[in-house]
């Protein structure tokens, strides 16, 4: 009997080691990653959507302006400016710190928006 | 050819029951003018005829707004044309206007190029002068130092000034730069000192015109349309009889009278915009290519010397 429960005993332990490597390192776990190193928010009838998102340290952020009048996307902190953005114009920042980084365009003030940083 | 308002209740002068009711047929193609005290209104459009010794002013100048040059999307791709149409609107007026007042959105990407054409089709304007205030479409990425070197000569701070003709005191403002983030449109500590030094000196009969881009008075925060610290601006202008303030912006024609202020916007050149929440944004609206020309348009404008208002016609491209 005591060699029946130290096999049930060994068995569990290999199962939660193998568990656990799956979980934390396997090629599934790097795929979703690298998913999130770059977002993307649409400028679109005078909003950015999404207004706020929220993202992992190192991620990249690239606003599209999908309206037929010009944009821009200014952080009131001075962090990131881009130049006016015309229909189908880009603009990328990679957010490196983490924090709260509320932005607004600077040609139509009320539309403002907001990047989370963990 | 005109109907007499007969209510008369105010002993200052101003009929404003009348210049109200006036106001709510105006529009396209109706004239309101003060004469004797008395408001008359004429409607003119293609089967009226107007009587030009009845509704004579003192002098007549114009606004043209929002001519975007630059912009060429569905909704007018081509914004050079409609703009050279309402030149010849201009040149067609009864009374020429002695000077045109541009308010703003000259171009649509600040780019050098787009004020080149503007200022190409504006030569054949017949007028002896065009005054011009920033749209925040004028000065996108340089905070108007281009602007400033085409239309800023002897204009201070951002590109503010004022100027005399025939005894009214013109005063071009700048509320489209230094935009705060959740904000409307701005003058700024500097443009209000300017103005109240500015206006201090004058009686207060001498009547006051104040044009800008974006409207000084809240007509839809949602969408930006208004100026946070206009009312500021306003308080300086109290002890005159009459102002009137002109501006672009909106794309459409709005007009709003309060005390001795009457405020009023002019229709673009180039393409019409939603009423206020009629969409889901301001942006340029797309209307059948046959209607484009009745929302676009110009507004003429004669000062009576001695009358408390403007009389001002706001008129389309076609079907007026």
């Amino acid at each position: 009997m005591k060699s029946y429960i130290g096999t049930a005993v060994f068995c569990v332990g290999l199962f939660g080691a193998v568990a656990s490597a799956i979980i934390h390192g396997g090629p599934i776990a790097r795929a979703a990653e690298q998913k999130s190193a770059a977002q993307s928010v649409s400028i679109d009838n005078f909003s950015f959507t999404p207004k706020e998102i929220t993202v992992a340290a190192g991620t990249t952020i690239t606003w599209v302006n999908r309206d037929d009048v010009p944009h821009t996307v200014v952080s009131p902190d001075k962090k990131f400016r881009s130049k006016a953005l015309d229909t189908d114009d880009q603009f990328s920042f990679t957010f490196t710190d983490a924090g709260t980084y509320s932005y607004f365009c600077s040609v139509h003030p009320t539309m403002t928006g907001k990047i989370i940083v963990k | 050819m005109g109907n007499i308002i007969k209510e008369n209740l105010n002993p200052d002068g101003i009929d404003r029951r009348g210049f109200l009711k006036c106001m709510a047929w105006a529009g396209t193609g109706t004239l309101c003018v003060m004469q004797g005290g008395v408001l008359k209104s004429f409607a003119f459009g293609p089967g009226s005829k107007i009587d030009q010794a009845a509704m004579k002013g003192d002098f007549a100048f114009a606004q043209i707004s929002d001519s975007h040059i630059g912009f060429n999307k569905a909704a007018n791709p081509d914004v050079t044309a409609t703009l050279r149409e309402a030149i010849s609107k201009l040149n067609a007026l009864p009374q020429s206007p002695e000077f045109v007042l541009h308010t703003g959105d000259l171009t649509q990407l600040s780019k050098a190029e787009e004020f080149d054409t503007l200022d190409q089709s504006l030569k054949s304007v017949r007028t002896d002068r065009v005054y011009y205030v920033p749209g925040e479409h004028d000065v996108l990425n340089d905070n108007g130092v281009q602007y400033r070197e085409r239309y800023g000569k002897d204009t201070k701070g951002d590109g503010w000034y004022s100027f005399d003709h025939k005894g009214v005191h013109f005063v071009g403002l700048v509320n489209v730069l230094n935009l705060k983030a959740g904000g409307l449109g701005s003058l700024g500590n500097d443009q209000l000192e300017w103005l109240e030094d500015d206006v201090r000196h004058l009686k207060s009969s001498t009547p006051i015109v104040v044009f800008a881009h974006i409207p000084l008075w809240t007509i839809y925060p949602e969408w930006g349309w208004g100026t946070d610290d206009s009312q500021q601006a306003l308080s300086y202008l109290k002890k005159f009889g009459s102002v009137s303030v002109l501006n672009g912006h909106i794309h459409q024609v709005m007009q709003k009278v309060e005390g001795n202020v009457t405020f009023h916007t002019a229709m673009s050149t180039a393409f019409p915009q939603p009423a206020p929440g009629q969409a889901a944004s301001p942006g340029p609206m797309k209307v059948p290519d046959d209607k484009l020309r009745s929302v676009l348009g110009i507004t003429d404008i004669n000062f009576i010397r001695g009358k408390h208002t403007l009389a001002v016609v706001d008129s389309p491209l076609a079907g007026g």
